[in-house]
């Protein structure tokens, strides 16, 4: 027998003491994948659009996240060149093929150079636009692919995140919903990030410092138009 | 790694005389206690998503066969590989084998304590290809030689200048006289040393938190994102998992992730929580070639069924060892294996035997502080009393400790003896010990009077101040 059949065996084994009818096994597990009931969502996490967008922002700030509203999408460009001067950097980033960062006047800003595709780790700041985020947990959603190649998320210093305030959720669960939506009942795009935070550890002498392996600081937009 | 259960008391012994550990130690007491607590305060549904949590490991369980199965169909139909062992064993021989179609000579790790049980990198090592941990923690204690101390925070042993110490030894290609006082500093060395790393890892290997039986997806928490750097820039990711880390749905993975930081970090969310599911797409720009599974057994199916199956419901927190008097007293090295702490007096002796284990469930004061913080309910000190008995059974602990509990168990099925003998004592105990009321040493109890007073008793049994008080001292049904 080969290791699979053979702990198979084993935990059928264990488990016929149970008394359940085999029958009714399987109907429990293929009832709960199908209908993936929601468990309990926190009041704040359920809270109407001002004061999730409030929240989203407090919870984000609380975990050395800089958040900016900006009014439409054509601001973004210049918001990003202001933080960039402001934070000394240089005037260059990468972005991937996503159409609303595309969509965005980069070319209003000549100083600006931007670079697409993943990431070499060579960039100092990279931009991405997130599917979403949470008011929870101030948590920013993004997911793999040509538009914001997953290397963006992680090797830059400063990691730019846009996010449309429509697509504020108050919980993790209202993200699974879109993503069932996007991409099919029980399927899931190659890598799913939920990013809180810039990077940091305590593993020295349990001192919190930012800036351990993926970005030393993260900055969200929130475009409201 | 290799055993050192056995030698428990010889460690607890050098760990109390060990200054520099008896510091860092302080870490775990005054870091975790009071940031757990104050996330948990500050979530209303705290309790409520706790009980939920149980519910949905008690019910994976019952039917772990079935979502395995269903994990693995959608991890296939991704385009993954999933692969079973049942042995430390068998799970390196897979390991080794992937590293070697992948010709691989640099693995990088995010940290898997699960790699740590089965003695991964010593393998490979071996095997002429070099592991590089990549979490900081787990850097340190590489570089140092050891095994990790705690499961989350690995290094918590360790001090500042020790890692100072350890970075000049390895770091020789940088400036000898260069500044590493502050804990930033040390950081930004191990950043910049690590980075090069990934990318020249040709096998990328990770834990993962869970499993998720509706998508196939694997899903890791972590705060410094070297677990994503390593399972995105390597060219294989392999993910390294035992079989209880199965979790039905994305919405049950949700519940628990709500438990889980605040319970280990008090963070109400970790930075980084990545689900990642088969390997690159025909669209991808990045992200590995090949993902593979590893689906490690290694004893756990043995506990399914037993009075140890909810042990299966830890999702390594750590928040057992973070509240633990005897943890805070020790640390984790001297638990000898690879789980220290409550957790690890409960499933180090399921995963190796109680003959070697023995003593791990006996270092413990039953405060119950730990059933009390673990956000899955499992009742930790019920467990280690069944280990108790279990080594009672079987004869393996030492003579004098038998005969004092068959002494004692004599006596207690023997109430009138029992009363009249204990009441003798207890009075010539509170008269020898007079106006002051304590002994500074007293024959059969050197092992605490040495380090301290002991109380003497007030001259009255429990049972005769209860009598007095009109209790009842009898059950009225007893035959």
């Amino acid at each position: 027998m080969s290791g699979r059949a053979e702990i198979l065996a084993g935990l059928k084994k264990s488990l016929a003491t149970s008394g359940e009818a085999e029958s009714a096994r399987k109907n429990a597990v293929a009832a709960r994948l199908k209908d993936t009931p929601a468990g309990i969502i926190p009041a704040r996490g359920q809270l109407p659009a001002d004061a999730r967008v409030a929240l989203f922002t407090c919870m984000a700030e609380s975990v050395q996240t800089s958040v900016e509203q900006v009014a439409a999408n054509d601001d973004v460009p210049a918001a990003v060149a202001r933080l960039l001067a402001q934070r000394n950097l240089p005037a260059c980033l990468r972005i991937g093929a996503d159409r609303n960062l595309a969509a965005m006047p980069w070319e209003a800003n000549p100083a600006l150079e931007v670079r697409h595709g993943p990431s070499d780790g060579k960039d100092a700041t990279a931009v991405s636009h997130a599917i979403g985020a949470i008011a929870e947990t101030g948590t920013l959603v993004l997911t793999s692919g040509t538009d914001n190649p997953t290397t963006l998320n992680f090797l830059p210093d400063l990691h730019i995140i846009v996010v449309s305030r429509a697509t504020i959720h108050g919980d993790m669960e209202a993200v699974w919903s879109d993503i069932r939506q996007t991409y099919g009942k029980a399927a899931m795009p190659r890598v799913v990030n939920m990013v809180t935070g810039p990077s940091r550890s305590a593993d020295i002498e349990q001192t919190l410092i930012l800036g351990a392996h993926g970005p030393r600081a993260l900055h969200v937009i929130i475009v409201e138009g | 790694m290799r055993m050192q259960s056995p030698r428990f008391k010889q460690n607890a012994r050098e760990a109390l005389e060990d200054a520099q550990l008896q510091r860092a130690l302080t870490n775990v007491e005054h870091g975790f206690i009071g940031k757990r607590q104050m996330a948990a305060d500050a979530l209303p549904e705290f309790e409520a998503l706790r009980d939920n949590a149980k519910a949905i490991k008690d019910h994976t369980l019952a039917h772990l066969d079935l979502y395995l199965e269903a994990y693995e169909e959608k991890v296939t139909a991704s385009g993954g590989h999933v692969h079973w062992a049942q042995t430390a064993e068998d799970a390196r021989a897979i390991i080794l084998d992937i590293c070697r179609k992948a010709d691989a000579k640099i693995v990088t790790k995010g940290k898997s304590i699960v790699s740590e049980e089965i003695g991964l990198n010593e393998h490979l090592t071996e095997n002429g290809i070099q592991p590089v941990e990549t979490d900081l923690g787990e850097y340190i204690i590489q570089l140092r030689g050891e095994p990790p101390s705690h499961i989350i925070a690995p290094a918590v042993h360790v001090n500042k200048s020790e890692v100072e110490t350890e970075f000049r030894r390895a770091h020789t290609h940088l400036d000898p006289d260069r500044n590493l006082e502050e804990p930033t500093t040390l950081l930004n060395e191990a950043r910049a040393v690590l980075r090069q790393k990934y990318f020249d890892a040709e096998v990328g290997i990770t834990g993962a938190n869970f499993l998720v039986a509706e998508t196939g997806s694997s899903v890791i928490v972590t705060n410094e994102g070297n677990g994503d750097l390593t399972q995105t820039l390597a060219r294989v990711h392999i993910v390294l998992a035992t079989l209880e880390k199965i979790t039905p749905t994305l919405e049950d993975v949700s519940q628990i992730l709500r438990v889980l930081a605040r319970s280990a970090t008090g963070q109400d969310s970790s930075v980084y929580t990545t689900f990642s599911t088969g390997p690159r797409r025909p669209d991808d720009p990045d992200g590995p070639e090949e993902y593979h599974v590893v689906l490690l057994d290694n004893g756990r199916s043995d506990m399914l069924g037993t009075e140890y199956q909810e042990m299966l419901r830890c999702i390594r927190c750590g928040a057992c060892m973070n509240h633990c008097p005897v943890y805070h007293a020790i640390g984790g090295h001297a638990y000898g294996w690879v789980y220290p702490g409550p957790m690890g007096a409960v499933l180090t002796p399921s995963l190796t035997s109680i003959d070697e284990a023995g003593n791990l469930p006996n270092a413990s004061t039953f405060c119950g502080r730990c059933e009390s913080v673990c956000p899955m309910r499992i009742p930790l000190p019920k467990m280690m009393r069944h280990w108790r008995e279990r080594e009672f059974e079987r004869h393996l602990q030492p003579a004098s400790a038998r005969f004092g509990l068959g002494a004692w168990a004599f006596l207690a099925r023997r109430p009138a003896l029992y009363r009249t003998l204990f009441g003798l004592a207890i009075r010539t105990l509170g008269a020898v010990a007079g106006k002051k009321g304590r002994f500074a040493s007293l024959p059969l109890a050197g092992g605490w009077t040495k380090y301290r007073d002991l109380p003497a008793p007030e001259g009255r049994t429990f049972q005769q101040m209860w009598a007095d008080r009109g209790g009842q001292t009898e059950r009225k049904d007893a035959a």
